[in-house]
């Protein structure tokens, strides 16, 4: 893949944006960001904390690790996606305590389960169509371990 | 009973819901309009009515921009102002509360507000991406995530959490199929049983087909007035007493709990609150069974019953027509339709029927104090209503 530059603002400053949380999974590293004024760890990445409306922020690296909240098969799926189904779709609760959702890609004998431990993988290439970025998805945590 | 009314509805109309072939958005409203004009003879509309207050959420379908005016322009309403509302499937359930507004604050003495879509001309596939369009599309849709999926999410988790089973929601499917088989307006008026619900094939588990509404074409309407002008129009008015609206995160996996719906919580009780009504004095409800699961959580977040037993409220007959609390009597959006523009303001046509006892076979005996809400995606958006027929 060829390099991916983050966008930053006049100082130098990474900012707080969708593209640049996509971009960071470009480089293979699932980030958030951490309210300098109330602590709160923000994930997507927002202009304004959610919390206490501050817009001064730095980015930290998660560990990637999380367990399933809940989960769904998809039988039918919008066209993009229909090749690919069945798939599964879930929300996963990351180490640090936030949540995010994704696909679930594990082999075809796994038997999901809510709280089932998962680590967050990246695509090698970006989506064919608009908006271009690297999509995240989550595996099982023992595979990623072996 | 003591909290002055917001608002009062003097007529309502409620187009055919379905597949209707031959017809334009325009024209299905203006078929919702005629009906509402016809039954108040007091009122002329292009004298009176001060303005339109229209939801809609689709305008790909028809390649069709700018549908307040083209809609009051199609019903004779120029030159007066008309605005188009966009919150998904609440579109309309928020063009009644800012109707409401206006009749509040004196801008208008008249307003009318409806809804409106023509969703059934497109492939199955192309309407199932245009409904998930009210979700968060960098975060869910983009990464595979339907709308079925969304509250399949949900479901799977006030599973895990209760008591909740498959049963539990194809029994809501039976209830509310047979409501719409009662409803000559409604897209399928037919019953269907527990074990069709049951074996009908996997959506996006553990949703199945009869766990779904239906993509429709249709149109609703009400008219507004002020309480105190109410009867020079109507011999017959229902009364808007409380309106609630919230909003949460636009996508699923930020909330903390997967099992309730903030938003509709918050609505319900900014309208409980303003009508200085509660859960109890409800006769009658119009909620948003987008998907079973949709009416088993909102049973339980505007306060029928606790937390974790919307299962066992419609296993105890409670919510059929007869119960104590009987919800979707239109049949719902899962057999009435769900013209997604439409529904909010489908729900109040609904309850002006019930409390002007004009339901005929659904008809809630002694309804007097109603019950709408009216959700958009996944819960951003809630908007409740409390009606009564007395002032």
């Amino acid at each position: 893949m060829e390099e991916i530059t983050l966008n930053r603002d006049e100082q130098g400053e990474i900012l707080p944006t969708i593209q640049n949380f996509y971009k960071f999974c470009g480089h293979g590293r699932l980030m958030a960001l951490k309210c300098i004024e109330c602590e709160k760890l923000i994930i997507p990445p927002r202009i304004i904390c959610p919390k206490c409306s501050s817009s001064r922020f730095k980015w930290i690296q998660l560990s990637g690790k999380g367990k399933l909240r809940t989960f769904s098969f998809i039988h039918i799926a919008p066209k993009q996606f229909s090749s690919q189904a069945p798939y599964i779709i879930g929300i996963v609760k990351l180490e640090e305590g936030l949540s995010l959702s994704g696909r679930i890609i594990v082999d075809k004998d796994v038997k999901i389960e809510i709280g089932m431990d998962l680590i967050v993988e990246f695509e090698d290439a970006v989506s064919a169509g608009w908006p271009q970025w690297p999509r995240y998805y989550f595996r099982l945590a023992k595979v990623m371990n072996q | 009973m003591t909290e002055k009314p917001l608002a009062a509805i003097i007529s309502a109309g409620l187009s055919k819901f379905g597949k209707l072939d031959g017809l334009s958005a325009r024209e299905i409203f203006a078929y919702a309009a005629k009906e509402a004009f016809e039954k108040c003879p007091n009122l002329d509309p292009k004298k009176d009515v001060k303005g339109l207050y229209l939801g809609h959420m689709s305008e790909s379908a028809e390649h069709q921009g700018h549908t307040g005016p083209m809609v009051a322009d199609w019903i004779g309403l120029n030159p007066m102002p008309a605005v188009r509302f966009e919150n998904a499937c609440a579109s309309s359930g928020v063009a009644l509360r800012c109707g409401i507004q206006a009749i509040k604050s004196g801008f208008a003495d008249v307003i009318m507000v409806g809804g409106v879509e023509k969703l059934t001309h497109l492939a199955t596939s192309d309407a199932t991406e245009y409904l998930a369009l009210s979700a968060d599309n960098f975060f869910e849709q983009w990464h595979g995530f339907t709308f079925p999926g969304l509250f399949a999410l949900i479901a799977r988790a006030h599973m895990h959490e209760y008591d909740t089973t498959g049963e539990h929601l194809a029994m809501i499917a039976v209830k509310n199929h047979h409501n719409g088989s009662l409803n000559p307006k409604a897209q399928m008026q037919k019953e269907i049983t527990i074990e069709q619900a049951m074996t009908s094939r996997v959506v996006a588990s553990p949703l199945k087909l009869f766990d779904c509404s239906l993509i429709s074409d249709g149109a609703s309407c009400v008219i507004l007035t002020k309480p105190e002008l109410a009867k020079r129009f109507s011999d017959n008015p229902i009364y808007i007493k409380g309106s609630g609206q919230a909003s949460d995160t636009i996508g699923l996996y930020e909330r903390d709990d997967l099992t309730s719906l903030n938003a509709v919580a918050l609505a319900a009780r900014e309208a409980y609150e303003m009508s200085g009504m509660k859960p109890k004095d409800i006769d009658v409800a119009e909620v948003h069974d987008c998907f079973t699961i949709a009416e088993l959580i909102i049973s339980e977040d505007v306060g029928f019953c606790k937390k974790g037993d919307g299962g066992k409220l419609v296993q105890s007959g409670d919510t059929a027509i007869g119960g104590n609390i009987p919800i979707n009597t239109s049949g719902g959006l899962k057999s009435k339709g769900h013209p997604v523009g439409a529904t909010g303001v489908a729900q109040a046509y609904e309850i002006f029927l019930q409390l002007t006892g004009q339901a005929g076979a659904r008809q809630v005996n002694d309804a007097e104090i109603g019950l709408t809400l009216n959700l958009g995606g996944h819960g951003s958006t809630a908007v409740a209503h409390v009606y009564s027929n007395t002032i």
